[in-house]
């Protein structure tokens, strides 16, 4: 992060309203004046949305909305107190600040300095306001071009539904161990459906994309790519039979398929649950939790990517953690709170939806390391099993272990070649477990073309996920056709 | 900002777009104060506070829309919010089904409906209430070995909504719960499972006691799950989980599902979509309902009672004002969802429905969301228990259920008449034949 980062944060967040150093400290004393005060925070935020969507040929919604506000947290032992204000003067602030505070009785005074320090953290994405990057009647272009490009491409495309979202977020982190980090993220995503329809059967595709970056991301042949996408996997659902049920040998495709990791192992993974005791990995680490030919890793430093970022939202540096490596599990992604009560180094995945809501381990970008297979080798080497290349969403419950995730585009195996496509259907399977089945991983690592949205506890972040082809040998597929 | 301010702020909001020029407009606005307090392992977890504002403006100017968003109420930020829906506005395309609902179907007869109820309860108090009910959990048995802790919440908001008619409404709502989830374990496994009560008036809240007591008796029922075989089998969905079966239908029937094409249940109207027994209504006016209200989303007055589908035929599809223009029909006062949906039911209690049913799977918790709506084609992961005799045999875990959401309606023989009324749906256990179990 840059001096730059810290001008905006300071112009839009605390120059408004006339919030000094000074000020910041005043604060940041009332929440940490508390009896064994461990951590405290000052979350300031502002977030600037805009979004348009195209349904028959127009575009005919577009909406627009700003939020600011303060988040403010307090942590003493395991117990954590938290209020917010979305009025940013001072004597607001100082009133959410009293509620905070009175978790704990009144203890010693903590001498809080909050000083800039420029900590080296390099910016992964630009800090422009994508939003105010491409005039609106550029933005319109964009849906009518989506909305064109898969019109044009076949004649049985009979609806298109197309919408274009851009986020522009300054955040500024003020904690009790002196550390005052700003950071500025833009995010953009295009998202197109169709329906298409041949003798009165309807089917539906669906393709996108995005990043941290400036709509200028959405060229032609940007545009064009998940126009045809979406096309191409409605046809080919058009002609889907049914899915197969059972538990059979099951070849997940690379990029977006990866959401298997999500489910299966990162959710699990991360430190809250672990710290309880609730999850099916609780208490594992050094253990064999996956087959040998699985590195699994949790990236937020890729830059310009949709689950990146720069600083988490408790001003750590993000990093690369290595979750599982040759199938032996390595370590959680922790937060400032659960790395505190574990005594565990933080990985930067403390993230929050909003100044509203509290930080808690969150996934970032999340991928397995290619293996050494050709795809082709690992479909061959399938004599009936399901090859699938495209999900909808997954879910998992941690305790347990069961994952779901539901597949939108996937063909039946027969004798090592891919035949007939077949309707979508719910895989599931135990995290543990199925993740010591994968046999085969390819040389084709791939990371999704940036949409994915994760939810826990009601809060949701923009996430990534990535894998190479793999196959994995008992995998249940939740089709009709016993 | 008083709930006076929030009407002052409506009307200031309305006639500053009039001043720029625009012909209709309509604002919602919201004030809301909530408190939170979780407790695990018996002692304090967090104390959250919420303190929520929002401001939105939809406009309509030469048949175009736009719409904007703020928290900031002051004159200034209003101004801003709407000059930014205008700007919208500005870019997209026209359609003459925009616009507010016609100035004739606007409510007049304000109701009270006893949505609001305040609870007095101090922080303390509530930190007493979570530990009580998980405390009744851990106490349960001595197969609860861990806890994701017991929570409570209370809630209470103001709203406004008004348009350019000159339509203006204030409404104040409460929604209190408790709920707790707890960690069973038998040395082959963990497992978690959870419950709640919800309402709108604290007083009437099941007992902390109750609520643990129930989410251990859950959790320990699903410790030694074991997969089965692939099979077709009867599936009976418990009223947790049968609500889900409903709200998939009621999703195929909105407006903008069915003019887009988009739903598997186009061209249904006055069709038999489900068996001749089943009546799904909706009760708008019910006293302290999930989602009561006297007017829709739009001003347009709602009706006492309404069946969406009688005698097992679609009465209509459920519309706002834009979606009914859309498809030459009238609004149905849906515009912001179905109000408090009850399902009728076939008289069997629970037992009876498992002894009718003889062998097969009950359902108790779904996963994943595995529905196309276009097609219908239905397949999620589910959990609960195996039947035979008609009686439960065994827990149930890592299968799937699936189908065809067309046939699965037409193939429904019984509906309970063991409620769940914690939610916007009202339902009893639903039982369908013919169903595709896929598993080991």
């Amino acid at each position: 992060m840059n001096q730059q980062h810290l001008t905006i944060a300071q112009a839009t967040l605390l120059e408004p309203t006339g919030l000094s150093a000074e000020h910041l400290n005043q604060l940041m004393q009332k929440l940490t004046n508390v009896n064994g005060s461990d951590f405290a925070d000052l979350y300031f935020q502002y977030s600037k949305n805009e979004s348009w969507s195209l349904d028959e040929g127009q575009v005919k919604t577009g909406s627009f909305n700003i939020d600011q506000g303060v988040g403010l947290r307090s942590i003493v032992g395991e117990k954590t107190a938290f209020a917010y204000s979305e009025d940013l003067n001072l004597s607001a602030i100082l009133t959410a600040a009293d509620v905070v505070s009175a978790i704990g009785r009144q203890g010693q005074d903590v001498q809080a300095k909050n000083i800039w320090r420029p900590q080296g953290i390099k910016p992964l994405y630009s800090e422009l306001d994508p939003i105010a990057s491409l005039d609106d009647a550029s933005k319109v272009a964009i849906l009518e071009q989506a909305d064109r490009a898969a019109r044009d491409s076949d004649p049985r495309v009979k609806e298109v539904m197309a919408s274009l979202s851009g986020v522009y977020e300054v955040v500024l982190i003020v904690t009790s161990d002196g550390r005052q980090v700003p950071d500025v993220r833009p995010l953009v995503r295009l998202s197109v459906s169709v329906i298409v329809e041949q003798n009165g059967k309807r089917e539906r595709g669906s393709s996108g994309g995005g990043g941290r970056f400036g709509f200028d991301y959405f060229d032609s042949s940007m545009i064009e790519h998940y126009s045809n996408e979406a096309v191409r996997q409605a046809l080919v659902n058009l002609e889907a039979v049914d899915s197969p049920a059972g538990t059979m040998e099951v070849v997940l495709g690379n990029g977006w398929p990866g959401i298997l990791l999500h489910e299966a192992v990162g959710h699990g993974l991360e430190g809250d649950f672990n710290r309880k005791g609730t999850s099916a990995f609780s208490g594992r680490i050094g253990e064999k939790v996956a087959s040998e030919l699985c590195t699994i890793v949790d990236d937020g430093t890729i830059a310009d990517r949709r689950g990146s970022l720069s600083v988490d939202d408790e001003g750590n540096q993000t990093q690369n953690t290595v979750l599982i490596e040759k199938g032996i599990l390595k370590g959680y992604m922790q937060d400032e709170h659960n790395a505190r009560l574990m005594g565990m180094n933080v990985t930067g995945n403390g993230r929050r939806e909003s100044f509203a809501h509290l930080p808690m381990p969150r996934m970032t970008n999340t991928y397995m390391h290619a293996g050494e297979h050709d795809p082709e080798e690992i479909i061959k080497s399938v004599k009936k099993g399901l090859y699938a290349v495209n999900f909808g969403g997954g879910q998992v419950d941690i305790t347990s272990g069961k994952f779901v995730f539901s597949s939108s585009e996937a063909y039946l195996i027969e004798d090592g070649k891919i035949t007939a496509p077949v309707k979508g259907a719910t895989l599931i399977g135990n995290g543990p477990e199925a993740m010591q089945t994968i046999s085969m991983v390819g040389n084709d690592m791939s990371l999704d073309p940036g949409v994915g949205v994760c939810g826990k506890d009601g809060q949701s972040v923009p996430v990534g996920v990535g894998q190479p082809t793999l196959k994995m040998d008992a995998l249940t597929v939740g089709g009709v056709q016993l | 900002m008083s709930e006076l301010n929030l009407a002052k702020a409506a009307e200031f909001a309305i006639d500053y777009a009039k001043k720029k020029g625009i012909d209709q407009s309509e604002v919602s606005l919201h004030l809301g104060t909530g408190i939170s307090i979780a407790a695990r392992q018996q002692e304090l977890e967090t104390v959250e506070k919420h303190n929520d504002a929002q401001f939105v403006i939809s406009l309509y100017k030469d048949h175009k829309t736009g719409s904007a968003s703020s928290a900031d109420m002051s004159e200034q930020g209003i101004r801003n919010t709407v000059d930014a829906a205008i700007s919208i506005a500005t870019y997209t395309g026209a359609d003459p089904c925009f616009g507010l609902a016609d100035a004739d179907r606007m409510a007049t007869q304000k109701k009270d409906l006893e949505l609001y109820h305040a609870w007095n309860a101090d922080e303390a108090e509530m930190l007493g209430i979570a530990m009580r009910c998980e405390q009744a959990a851990l106490e349960s048995s001595d197969l609860i070995t861990n806890s994701e802790g017991a929570s409570v919440n209370s809630y209470s908001g103001s709203d406004v909504y008004a348009n350019s008619h000159g339509f203006l409404s204030q409404s104040r709502a409460s929604q209190h719960s408790i709920s707790c989830s707890v960690i069973g374990s038998n040395g082959d496994g963990m497992q978690r499972d959870y419950w709640y009560h919800s309402s709108r008036n604290a007083a009437t809240l099941d007992s902390p006691e109750e609520i643990g007591l129930v989410a251990a008796k859950r959790t320990v029922a699903l410790l030694g799950s074991r997969q089965i075989p692939s099979c077709q089998a009867t599936v009976m969905y418990d009223s947790a989980t049968a609500k889900s079966l409903i709200s998939h239908l009621i999703g195929a029937i909105k407006g903008g599902a069915i003019y887009k094409k988009a739903s598997f249940m186009l061209d249904k109207v006055g069709q038999e979509v489900v068996p001749g027994f089943m009546t799904i209504a909706e009760n708008p006016h019910k006293l302290g309902g999930f989602n009561s209200a006297w007017h829709d989303g739009e001003g347009v007055v709602t009706p006492d009672y309404r069946a969406i589908v009688d005698g097992g035929r679609l009465q209509s599809y459920i519309l706002g004002s834009y979606t009914a223009r859309k498809l030459g029909l009238e609004s149905t006062a849906n515009a912001g969802g179905v109000r408090n949906l009850s399902v009728s039911n076939t008289g069997q209690t629970t037992e009876q429905l498992l002894s009718d049913m003889g062998t097969g799977l009950l359902v108790t918790e779904l996963i994943g969301s595995g529905i196309n709506m276009v097609t219908g084609d239905y397949s999620r992961g589910a959990a609960g228990f195996w039947v035979e005799n008609g009686e439960i045999q065994y827990p149930v875990e890592e299968i799937t259920v699936a189908g065809n959401l067309i046939d699965m309606y037409r193939n429904i023989v019984a509906i309970g008449d063991d409620y769940d009324n914690r939610s916007n749906t009202e339902c009893g256990s639903i039982v369908i034949e013919n169903m595709t179990i896929a598993g080991s």
